[in-house]
């Protein structure tokens, strides 16, 4: 009975005696969510249109912050390395076209999975050789970042929030709603549609399969390079964030691989979820749930919707 | 044999819809894959404004022809001659661009997407208003977005499909979407046609639709056709001129009566041994 009650009892009893405390761990749930939301974007902006699990999609992340940081560390001004950042992703996005997916067009879809395995690999020794192994503090301050924070009180209590929190909401918020606005309605976003439902029908109605793969990739590289900024200046910037980006996983098959607001939804209920847990039903076995407690939903939730919320149901005719 | 549309007379030699430019020449083309030739030394032309049949046997070639066509498959050896400018090779964006649009064996629609979608996508190459307009999706984009939509309502309404305008094709029966996909080849406003086995596995009366369907693409838009077909009775009805491929090879090419008397082309049909 004792652990029934702690189980399903007390950690209930425990939130509604202090709501602030509650509204807290949902708000730091929340924004760590926005992180998750934003790095299983770029796996759901480069699936949508190719139909390729991107693997390397973490360390395209550590990869941009990384970039960032490297050449603040070199004397570039901090606007000025924005804009070389921006430049490097749509290297990135033009090799990788021309290096690895090009040669593999119309390759069964392990073969490109397979090759963003490889691609993952060489970034991260690519980085390191470059930028070397240790970790870097990112330049939030030089960004004009904001660094404060605003207590407000709530229900009795008082509730922090960071305002380098608060920049990360608005900032993804904004960067979701204009890229939802471009791939759902515009005609590259039909395009890319098109891509990813036939490759050969969509090039004999003149679209190149190229073009379309160069502006995926550098869009996701440019999510990658926003989320490693956030990420970075709530932490720091290493090749530890790599492991991060597998919270991906789970948030995508929540929200479904090819769902923008899926994506969104699913980071969401993620990040909120396991701070919860780790905060109320994490003392009862020592802690550090919050690293296996998404994965464990996402089990759950694969029995009763595998397409995911908002996943296309595919159903095949046989 | 004539029992699908029998209401198109036999064009007769000095038929106005047909004129004497050839507006694609194939010469010499082969084709192999590793050690299998799918195509031997093939050469055929299409004059504008026919419709000419590819028809042969199963693994004849007549797919991998319209890839080279189209320029999915690149021949090893030959010229594609189109519209006057000869190329070793076809490349499937600059075939898109000067007029050819295609449909495909297996229907290649975008399962996703709604039938005025998929129709829409045959506008890519029309529409031309920068990223900038379409990202806020006013002033010219929206204009465009318009003008191209009233053609995509023009083609639905040519093929009969107005109460499966919204629907995703995905759920549309076969024969449905093999319509959808001839709409968005026509959207194209295509100069060159190439259809492949447009009729296959549908019943009489979808057959005789989609022959109309050709032959009023034919005359009425003034679109050259490449189409290839087992249907016999389809082919002997719908096209001016028929090229018969046998084992990659060119058997014959002539008149639907010519080639029907012709002895290899029976011989190749009713399978005789090759010596």
């Amino acid at each position: 009975m004792d652990v029934l009650y702690q189980v399903f009892v007390d950690p209930f009893v425990q939130m509604g005696a202090m709501p602030d405390l509650l509204i807290q761990v949902i708000w730091e749930g929340f924004v760590s969510g926005i992180l998750y939301a934003l790095i299983a974007l770029g796996f759901v902006l480069i699936f949508k249109a190719s139909g390729i699990f991107n693997f390397a999609q973490g360390i395209m992340v550590v990869f941009g912050a990384l970039s960032l940081v490297g050449l603040y560390e070199l004397g570039v001004p901090a606007w000025l390395a924005i804009v070389l950042c921006i430049a490097i992703m749509f290297a990135l996005a033009v090799t990788v076209e021309r290096v690895v997916l090009r040669p593999l067009v119309n390759q069964p879809d392990i073969i490109l999975f397979m090759a963003t395995i490889g691609l993952n690999s060489f970034l991260i020794g690519f980085g390191e050789s470059v930028f070397g192994g240790e970790p870097k503090t990112m330049i939030t301050e030089q960004l004009g970042l904001p660094t404060g924070s605003t207590a407000v009180d709530v229900l009795g209590g008082r509730v922090i929030f960071q305002h380098l929190d608060i920049a990360a909401a608005v900032i993804a918020a904004l960067m979701v709603a204009g890229l939802a606005i471009f791939f759902n309605k515009s005609k590259i976003g039909r395009a890319l549609r098109a891509v990813a439902d036939d490759h050969q029908a969509a090039m004999s109605v003149g679209i190149t399969l190229q073009q379309i793969w160069v502006i995926v990739w550098f869009a996701a590289g440019i999510v990658a390079l926003v989320t490693g900024i956030m990420w970075g200046a709530r932490s720091d910037v290493s090749f530890a964030l790599e492991i991060v980006a597998l919270k991906a996983l789970p948030v995508l098959i929540l929200g479904g691989f090819t769902s923008i607001p899926g994506a969104i939804i699913g980071g969401l209920i993620i990040g909120i979820s396991e701070k919860l847990a780790e905060f109320y039903w994490g003392p009862l076995v020592g802690g550090s749930i919050e690293s296996w407690v998404p994965f464990f939903i996402a089990l759950i939730f694969l029995w009763f919707r595998p397409q995911g919320l908002f996943g296309e149901k595919i159903i095949e005719r046989i | 044999m004539n029992v699908m549309v029998a209401e198109r007379p036999q064009p007769a030699p000095t038929d106005e819809r047909i004129s004497s430019e050839v507006i694609l020449k194939v010469d010499n083309i082969t084709l192999s894959f590793g050690g299998v030739k799918a195509i031997q030394n093939v050469s055929f032309d299409v004059r504008r404004g026919e419709v000419r049949a590819i028809i042969g046997p199963n693994g004849a070639g007549k797919t991998s022809m319209l890839n080279c066509i189209n320029g999915f498959y690149h021949p090893q050896d030959g010229t594609i001659t189109y519209r006057g400018t000869p190329r070793k090779q076809m490349r499937p964006h600059i075939a898109a661009t000067q007029g050819i649009a295609r449909t495909f064996q297996n229907v290649a629609l975008f399962r996703g997407m709604s039938t005025l979608d998929n129709i829409m996508s045959g506008r890519t190459l029309k529409m031309k208003t920068n990223l900038f307009w379409q990202m806020i999706r006013r002033g010219p984009a929206e204009n465009e977005e318009i003008e191209h939509r009233k053609v995509v309502e023009e083609i639905i309404d040519f093929l009969e499909i107005q109460e499966i305008r919204r629907t995703p094709v995905g759920r549309l029966p076969y024969g449905l979407q093999k319509r959808v996909e001839l709409g968005r080849a026509l959207a194209m406003e295509p100069t060159l046609l190439l259809l492949d086995e447009p009729m296959a596995g549908m019943n009489l009366e979808e057959k005789r639709d989609m022959s109309r369907f050709i032959i009023d693409a034919n005359e009425q838009l003034g679109t050259t056709i490449c189409l290839i077909e087992h249907d016999m009775g389809v082919v002997m009805d719908l096209s001016d001129r028929v090229v018969v491929l046998d084992h990659g090879e060119l058997i014959a090419d002539g008149t639907p009566q010519e080639v029907q008397a012709d002895q290899a082309v029976i011989d190749a049909y009713l399978g005789v041994a090759h010596e």
